[in-house]
């Protein structure tokens, strides 16, 4: 094969996932960075902090959500200054993030979820797709291999799991859009944020379930579907 | 080089030797010497009232209103000089609305009042500017309860249960360290701020006045409204009953 001749934009062509559950909310994401047929990065992070207790998960161009990420951040620590002990809030966290993308959405291609926990909301999760909408959502999948999961997340989400039902739920459904999707792939990153916590966990590349005809390394599929 | 500031009150960007700057103490006189504004928080919500003398017989009722809404959970009343407290109004307003259109959500009053203390401060630090003539009454509705706060032109502001500001505000402070005001809900206080504000009168002036009310509670569904006229009539006949009916009390012990 012919090796890439031209550099094409850096896009995370990405599966993400953000899901509230009984008392906090767990976001996913599959770990490619892809350049064209060219994978940048198979261990990127696409789960980024923007201020204490919430996290913006990002799929389109790499440089514009990172770009987003960066302003949302300097924003919301300033905010965070403002308010003093109170905390900023995971809708005002959402609400900047929709303003950037809103405004500045004719030359960028951005799509990102919002989640986190706070005082007076708890567990809550935002989408933010590619025209600037804000939506305030139980959960919500992104990014190029949300499409093959779609039909799962519907079956299988329920309101109020537990951390661990809610956690098992977040990574089969990236195992599946990886299984699927060209352009996902490597670890699965998860972060849980409730009341006590905010914990970065990965699934490594090796550890990722493989489904039906994938070639198997370890036998029969490994993973039992989340019972409806 | 005589007088009270001996040189030292010309401009704003002056020091006494004392370390005081005589401006922004006179810009305080002119709330000091205003109408009196009292601010009161309650168990379910936060009452403003204002004071006003009728200043010429020809001059319709509630022409002149001190009292004005800031967004739909917080209001604001202006002692001291009427012009500069719309200025504080109308900034005010402006980063109310910024604030919701930026963050989503209603702006706490804490980050309101310290932008306007902001906002009066620049006002203190330039020589081509002087400062404003009027604090600024806040009272507000947040997600943890009613809150009055009172930022003044020097450029603080400051939480209160209960604040009165302008003419008299020694005596009605002295009532309202009396009342218990986080056991009253707005409806039972707003006769005795009724009464506050009659009984600091001078009595010597048979001058008419009008008293403006306005109120944010549970029962206004945490909107910032004036007090019905009917209701507000009410409590103001109520309370000049019983100051009237205590003033015979006395005078019926002296006898």
């Amino acid at each position: 094969m012919e090796a890439p001749t031209k550099m094409k934009e850096v896009l995370t062509g990405t599966t993400i996932i953000a899901c509230t559950y009984d008392g906090g909310v767990i976001l996913g994401a599959d770990s490619r960075t892809s350049s064209g047929n060219y994978v940048a990065n198979k261990v990127a992070d696409k789960i980024t902090k923007v201020c204490d207790k919430v996290y913006l998960c990002r799929s389109g161009s790499a440089a514009h959500t990172q770009a987003v990420a960066g302003y949302a951040n300097l924003y919301l620590n300033q905010h965070a200054i403002e308010l003093g002990d109170k905390g900023c809030s995971v809708k005002a966290a959402a609400n900047i993030v929709k303003e950037i993308a809103y405004g500045n959405k004719a030359w960028m291609n951005a799509g990102m979820i919002i989640a986190g926990w706070d005082k007076k909301e708890k567990g809550k999760v935002f989408v933010v797709p590619l025209g600037g909408t804000l939506m305030d959502v139980p959960f919500a999948v992104g990014g190029s291999g949300s499409i093959y999961i779609n039909a799962f997340v519907d079956r299988n989400w329920k309101p109020n799991m537990t951390k661990e039902e809610c956690k098992s739920f977040v990574r089969k459904a990236v195992s599946l859009a990886i299984s699927r999707d060209g352009s996902s792939g490597g670890v699965i990153r998860t972060v849980t944020v409730n009341e006590h916590e905010q914990v970065k966990e990965f699934v490594t590349g090796n550890e990722v379930p493989v489904y039906q005809d994938e070639i198997q390394s370890k036998g029969p599929p490994q993973v039992e579907f989340v019972s409806v | 080089m005589s007088g009270v500031g001996s040189g030292y009150d010309l401009s704003v960007t002056t020091f006494s030797p004392e370390g005081r700057v005589f401006q922004t103490e006179y810009a305080g006189k002119a709330t000091d010497n205003g109408v009196p504004c009292v601010g009161v928080c309650c168990k379910d919500g936060a009452i403003l009232a204002v004071e006003k003398p009728e200043e010429t017989k020809m001059m319709l009722p509630n022409s002149n209103r001190r009292i004005f809404t800031v967004s739909r959970h917080c209001g604001m009343a202006v002692p001291g000089k009427l012009p500069d407290g719309r200025q504080i109004v109308s900034r005010a307003q402006q980063e109310a609305e910024n604030y919701k259109r930026f963050y989503g959500e209603t702006i706490p009053t804490k980050v309101l009042t310290d932008r306007l203390a902001n906002f009066c401060h620049v006002f203190s630090l330039y020589w081509h500017l002087r400062p404003l003539g009027s604090a600024a009454l806040t009272a507000s509705f947040d997600d943890d309860g009613p809150h009055v706060y009172l930022s003044e032109t020097n450029g603080v502001s400051y939480r209160y249960y209960g604040i009165a500001v302008g003419k008299g505000r020694q005596g009605i402070k002295t009532e309202l360290e009396r009342m218990k005001l986080d056991q009253m809900t707005c409806k039972e206080a707003l006769k005795a701020v009724c009464k506050c504000l009659i009984k600091q009168r001078d009595d010597s002036s048979n001058k008419k006045f009008e008293i403006e009310l306005a109120w944010i509670s549970e029962e206004t569904g945490r909107e910032f409204v004036r007090v019905p006229a009917d209701l507000a009539k009410e409590c103001e006949a109520a309370a000049k009953k019983e100051i009237e009916q205590e003033e015979d009390d006395d005078s019926d012990m002296e006898g």
